[in-house]
């Protein structure tokens, strides 16, 4: 597709007083890939995303988002292209007071003038999509385990039909199965939906299992590139990442089931057995 | 792309019903995305209703399909096969279809319906629960307190279990921090009494008795019910938030797998500070409110400070004094045990810790008033 990335970063500086986390950072995310977001701690993976989505003011640099320059819109315009991403926190971070299905439906009560009733059942689809039991829709977050909650998070974050997809550590603190799980269902439903994935993990698995790119933020910057291209690098950091037990063990498992977690993931139903703990 | 969302302002969805040959044609058009439907679902839903055996679906006029157009299409398709109508679609770009077909894979399952019970059953379940669950409260309170007192009893006969350097620094936040506060109300309150007991007083041309209500006034009551409340809403909730966030965060598992007791380490050095911090703020909330009294005495009465101070010596007795400080050690026993105990009671989420420092100050301020009550009561009875 010869379009115009998703999101593009030039030139980004963001700094909290007179630490600099990123220093003239380019990033960019072309439409319909996965890009995995991987770093040490304290690098600023999350940083960077909540500067690209606006909750952090980058010190200088541009952003672009869909084309569009967010800080430079007026209020409502900006507000448009919000509602063309959702965003998955790291815990989820639903509303305490409001069930599943209320949850999800914030967005589209909000912003859409879908009736009550499609609602409600839009909500419905949603929890099916991310593959909860649907008697989940009606329970309160904290009636719900973590990996539970992570799927509903994923469910709002996807009612209003985004074109992109920001996941802050979407497996962290799930159990391998759980995770494995998530990663299959990310890569069903970005195919499904055709949407562009930014990924920030810690988890090596994730990103061979359904990264189209990786950016590593090393030393204020980043460096792009398949993992293999990243594995090529000199970079001593890169290297003992996916150079280390983990990283090869994780590369492992890639060379051996790779072939199964296609699309054909979706057949073996999305249901999850994952219950409340 | 079938979400392309950049044409805002493109057609609305719209659905038409045509015949052709024997069929009924439903032919979509516009955007069929989230943002645009409203009504359109029950439209389409009841446009396939009226429809006969052989029903098509046309989307070849649809400029865009997102998930949720894409599930009306498939529920509708779903609809008209289990009337075994004669069903097919036509038009519709390939991602279009297969995104149609993939939303067949995310039927949503049928959620038990919620049990709808009567509003009369509803209120009698939830007074039956909130009296259970006051009760049980009631009782892990008291056998709280039991335990606590046996600990209290055991650290005083031995004092080197007493964590002295946790117990300073909660005297100092419950009490030398405490005192602007506690000071500044005491002497408005003195000031209140005051000035209500003049203006009743003066109608007998006995305003040198408002001196009697100001000083028994604050020395038996005010003085340490004032201080109570304050220290319970100020300490007692942050006893509760600071070990409530603690038990949040797993330290006291994490305590007792070292071998520390929380109730020697977190609970003792809390009830002592304030056991022994509270009469020297009720002592200072007692002067304060007689000084605020012996204040407004002097500007509206012209009672001078050295009448005030001799009417005060003939009229109140010492006990008065003690009444109220006798009070104290016993109130902050309880302001701190509810505080603590409303901490360990938090389970894990945050939520809780709120409700929880909520429900502490509430407690230990219907109890600090309770207990007052009976002291009254006690010392009217026994004559002082």
């Amino acid at each position: 597709m010869a379009q115009a990335p998703v999101i593009q970063v030039t030139g980004l500086r963001t700094q909290f007083g007179p630490q600099v986390v990123h220093d003239n950072l380019d990033f960019s995310v072309e439409r319909g890939e996965v890009m995995g977001v991987v770093g040490g701690s304290g690098t600023g993976k999350s940083v960077l995303m909540r500067t690209i989505i606006g909750l952090n003011r980058p010190a200088a640099g541009k952003i672009r988002v869909l084309g569009q320059d967010l800080e430079n819109l007026p209020m409502e315009q900006a507000m448009a292209v919000q509602r063309r991403w959702g965003v998955l926190f790291q815990d989820g971070a639903l509303f305490s007071s409001l069930t599943v299905a209320q949850n999800i439906a914030v967005p589209l009560k909000e912003h859409t003038d879908v009736p009550p009733r499609l609602r409600r059942e839009l909500a419905q689809v949603k929890v099916a999509m991310v593959g909860l039991p649907p008697e989940a829709a009606d329970k309160y977050p904290s009636e719900l385990s973590g990996g539970m909650r992570k799927r509903a998070g994923l469910a709002r974050a996807l009612a209003l039909d985004p074109e992109i997809l920001f996941l802050d550590e979407p497996t962290a603190g799930l159990d391998p199965i759980g995770a494995n799980k998530f990663d299959e269902l990310i890569l069903q439903l970005q195919r499904a939906l055709g949407l562009s994935v930014v990924l920030v993990t810690h988890d090596l698995d994730t990103l061979h299992a359904i990264c189209d790119r990786v950016s590593a933020l090393i030393d204020k910057r980043v460096k792009v590139g398949t993992i293999d291209e990243l594995m090529r690098e000199p970079d001593p950091w890169l290297r003992e990442y996916f150079g280390g037990p983990r990283g090869r063990a994780a590369l492992a498992a890639k060379a051996g089931p790779a072939a199964k977690a296609g699309p054909a993931g979706r057949d073996d139903s999305p249901q999850d057995s994952e219950r409340i703990a | 792309m079938a979400l392309d969302h950049q044409a805002a302002t493109a057609a609305a969805p719209t659905v038409a019903s045509q015949a052709d040959k024997g069929w009924r044609v439903l032919v979509l058009a516009g955007r069929w995305t989230t943002d645009a439907l409203s009504e359109q679902g029950v439209a389409l839903t009841e446009a396939a209703e009226q429809a006969g055996e052989r029903v098509r679906l046309d989307i070849a006029g649809v400029e865009a399909l997102d998930s949720a157009g894409a599930w009306l299409v498939c529920r509708t398709l779903d609809e008209l096969d289990r009337r075994s109508a004669k069903v097919e679609l036509v038009g519709g770009d390939a991602e279009q279809r297969s995104l149609i077909e993939t939303m067949g894979h995310y039927r949503p399952g049928k959620a038990p319906e919620p049990t709808s019970e009567s509003a009369l059953t509803g209120l009698l379940v939830r007074t039956g629960k909130a009296t259970y669950e006051a009760g049980a409260e009631a009782r892990d309170l008291i056998s709280f307190l039991g335990y606590a007192v046996v600990v209290f009893g055991r650290t005083i006969l031995n004092p080197r279990r007493l964590r002295v350097v946790a117990m300073v620094s909660h005297m100092e936040q419950a009490g030398l921090n405490a005192m602007p506060i506690v000071g500044l109300l005491s002497f408005l309150i003195g000031v209140v009494l005051a000035y209500q007991g003049a203006d009743q007083l003066a109608r007998f041309g006995a305003q040198i008795f408002t001196v009697n209500l100001v000083a028994i006034g604050v020395l038996r009551e005010m003085g340490i019910i004032l201080t109570a409340i304050i220290v319970a809403g100020r300490s007692g909730s942050a006893f509760t938030a600071q070990i409530g966030t603690m038990k949040v965060n797993e330290e006291i598992d994490a305590m007792r797998t070292i071998g520390l007791d929380p109730m020697d380490v977190l609970v003792m050095p809390r009830v002592f500070a304030l056991v022994l911090v509270m009469p020297l703020l009720t002592f200072y909330a007692d002067i304060m409110g007689i000084f605020g009294g012996a204040v407004m005495a002097l500007f509206v009465l012209d009672i001078s400070f050295e009448r005030f101070i001799n009417q005060m010596r003939d009229a109140v007795p010492l006990w008065s004094f003690w009444v109220g400080i006798i009070k104290a050690p016993i109130f902050a026993f309880i302001i701190a045990l509810v505080g603590c105990f409303e901490g360990l009671k938090v389970s894990r989420s945050a939520e809780s810790v709120g409700l929880r420092t909520t429900t502490s100050v509430v407690v230990s301020i219907f109890i600090v008033i309770v207990l007052d009550a009976i002291f009254s009561i006690f010392f009217s009875v026994i004559g002082i």
